[in-house]
């Protein structure tokens, strides 16, 4: 392991404790770690696992989903300005959130809204994939995901705009917006399998994506399946992006700009960008969740506004940095 | 010992025929450069070869699993994509990846070397490749094509864009590779390189092979004239073959 994972390893370690001491209800940091081992019904306990703990590691998989998925897609595409909600799968896992809040099917049980936002990837990347066509080019691809999207997003508007119900309304708005306050240990159940099978996937991409590197034509020289390659690609990166909008709403940013910003440290090598980039997600997810808790703790600041609050600028910060490269 | 043989080789692209019934044998040793006008259909030969578009008829390479492919050829594209900023070094190993499984194994590292001090590289070889001249990137690409160490090495102009002295060094470098018992088809424009470099030359043109064999039999007036619509100057001197295209007809 060199340098840069132990690192980046020991941060998101780091902000998981922190983010385990961090809320609104005043416990010591020595009685809530302690809480967490201790069982029974003791608040304190009740407070940390049913609360902080769901948290924590939902930040750490929806983070990690991300920047994974946003190192692969760019990868794959070899461009920097690519992100997972490329292939239409945010905005369609979105579209049935949506119509989960709008239909009263999320009120009516806890899971109906993740389960439904997981239906709705579902049918995105079905799309997609039949969109896209079998040979592994990559332009049909984006553009398809560019299609869905736009139908998806305009869905979404509709559902908006015939609403003749304003808590709905307010309620899909702010739950667009992204966050991960009030989540349950049972989120966590529901996104840890995709989650996983998620990452499984996608991290085995990294020689094909190496190869890739020298364009689509070289890379299949090499060894290379292109159309095995594309259709794992968009596989991972539903089951993530799928799984991480379902519980925790569209987060922007972290995607695009957690593989940008790590690419130089890993000596630009798509393969060794995936892990960096997995822990970088889970460690800028992590601290945003931290910051949303300790700036303005009274008003419920939204994590996917200040992902983008902090991340655009950021972003402008490493295109003016490009730009002064180049001749 | 055959390492390409094409048969009955056909490809059409949107309705149009680009050539037919191309039959092509390269062995081992040989040195074998493939001419032609520009639309003659060259990189879409090497690459209909490959299995990489939609063909009619028989190629030796086309029916391979990739990995079987990626291990009995080197391709070098025509087009010199490099996505990402990566060291020399890097891009030359991806040229093992057929070869090594998790791990760069000894063997694979030598290869590396090799193909590094072949192209000049040796010293630069912590370089990012994308800072590069388009040249010296060229020469990186050649590298990597290298380090696969396959029996036969195709490549699509690799030459073109380089000064003369890494023209003439890499199509050395080619003749060495097929004197050592290896085989190179590369398609080039620069007649008088291919003249005095290749042992052997393919003409593709007008739909179809218009002749195959050694420079002196092939590059005569009426083949000039009739595929490229030029004259040209060749003539058998103690330096070699020196061949200089004149006038167009």
């Amino acid at each position: 392991m060199t340098r840069l994972m132990v690192a980046l390893s020991a941060l998101v370690l780091a902000l998981f404790c922190l983010s385990l001491l961090v809320g609104p209800a005043r416990i010591a940091p020595a009685d809530s770690l302690l809480g967490l081992l201790r069982g029974g019904l003791d608040p304190v306990a009740m407070v940390m696992r049913e609360i902080r703990l769901p948290r924590a590691i939902l930040a750490v998989l929806v983070g990690g989903s991300l920047g994974l998925a946003g190192a692969a897609m760019q990868g794959y595409l070899r461009n920097p300005l690519a992100e997972p909600g490329l292939i239409g799968v945010s905005a369609s896992a979105a579209l049935g959130a949506v119509i989960a809040i709008q239909s009263g099917l999320a009120a009516a049980f806890v899971l109906g809204l993740p389960l439904m936002a997981l239906a709705g990837a579902l049918v995105g990347v079905m799309l997609v994939l039949v969109l896209a066509g079998p040979r592994g080019g990559a332009l049909t691809l984006i553009l398809a995901g560019i299609a869905i999207s736009a139908m998806a997003g305009a869905i979404t508007q509709l559902v908006l705009n015939l609403s003749k119900n304003p808590f709905a309304v307010n309620e899909i708005v702010f739950w667009m917006m992204g966050s991960l306050a009030d989540r349950s240990l049972t989120h966590v159940w529901l996104a840890l399998p995709f989650t996983l099978l998620g990452w499984l996937v996608l991290a085995r991409l990294g020689r094909g994506l190496d190869a890739l590197t020298l364009g689509e034509d070289a890379a299949a020289t090499l060894g290379v399946h292109l159309g095995r390659l594309r259709l794992l690609l968009v596989l991972g990166t539903a089951c993530v992006v799928g799984a991480s909008t379902a519980v925790a709403g569209t987060i922007g940013f972290v995607g695009l700009v957690v593989p940008h910003l790590l690419r130089p440290l890993v000596g630009a090598q798509p393969s060794r960008l995936l892990p960096a980039s997995a822990l970088g997600g889970a460690a800028m997810v992590l601290a945003a969740d931290i910051a949303v808790r300790l700036v303005v703790p009274e008003r419920d600041l939204k994590l996917g506004v200040l992902t983008a609050l902090v991340g655009a600028p950021l972003f402008l910060h490493l295109i003016y940095k490009t730009r002064k490269e180049q001749p | 010992m055959s390492v390409l043989e094409l048969q009955n080789l056909s490809v059409s692209l949107r309705g149009r025929q680009i050539f037919r019934d191309v039959a092509l044998s390269v062995q081992k040793g040989e040195m074998v450069g493939l001419i032609g006008p520009n639309g003659a259909g060259k990189t879409t030969l090497m690459r209909a070869a490959l299995g990489l578009v939609a063909h009619g008829g028989h190629s030796s390479l086309a029916g391979m699993t990739p990995m079987a492919r990626a291990r009995a050829v080197a391709w070098m594209p025509q087009s010199r994509e490099i996505a990402w900023p990566v060291s020399i070094e890097a891009l030359v190993r991806l040229g093992r990846m057929p070869h090594h499984g998790a791990r760069l194994s000894a063997e694979d590292h030598a290869a590396v070397a090799r193909a590094l001090d072949h192209m000049g590289l040796g010293d630069m070889r912590s370089r990012t490749v994308t800072r590069l001249s388009g040249g010296e990137q060229a020469r990186a690409l050649i590298a990597r094509a290298l380090a696969q160490e396959t029996d036969l090495l195709m490549a699509d102009e690799p030459i073109a864009g380089l000064d003369p002295a890494h023209q003439i060094a890499t199509m050395q470098m080619f003749q060495r590779l097929a004197t050592d018992g290896r085989a190179v088809l590369v398609s080039l424009h620069d007649l008088g390189l291919a003249a005095r470099h290749c042992a052997r030359l393919v003409v593709l043109g007008q739909g179809g092979i218009q002749a195959d064999g050694p420079p002196a039999k092939v590059l005569t007036p009426d083949l000039l004239a009739r595929v490229f619509g030029i004259t040209a100057y060749h003539a058998q001197t103690p330096q070699g073959h020196i061949f200089q295209p004149l006038e167009v007809l």
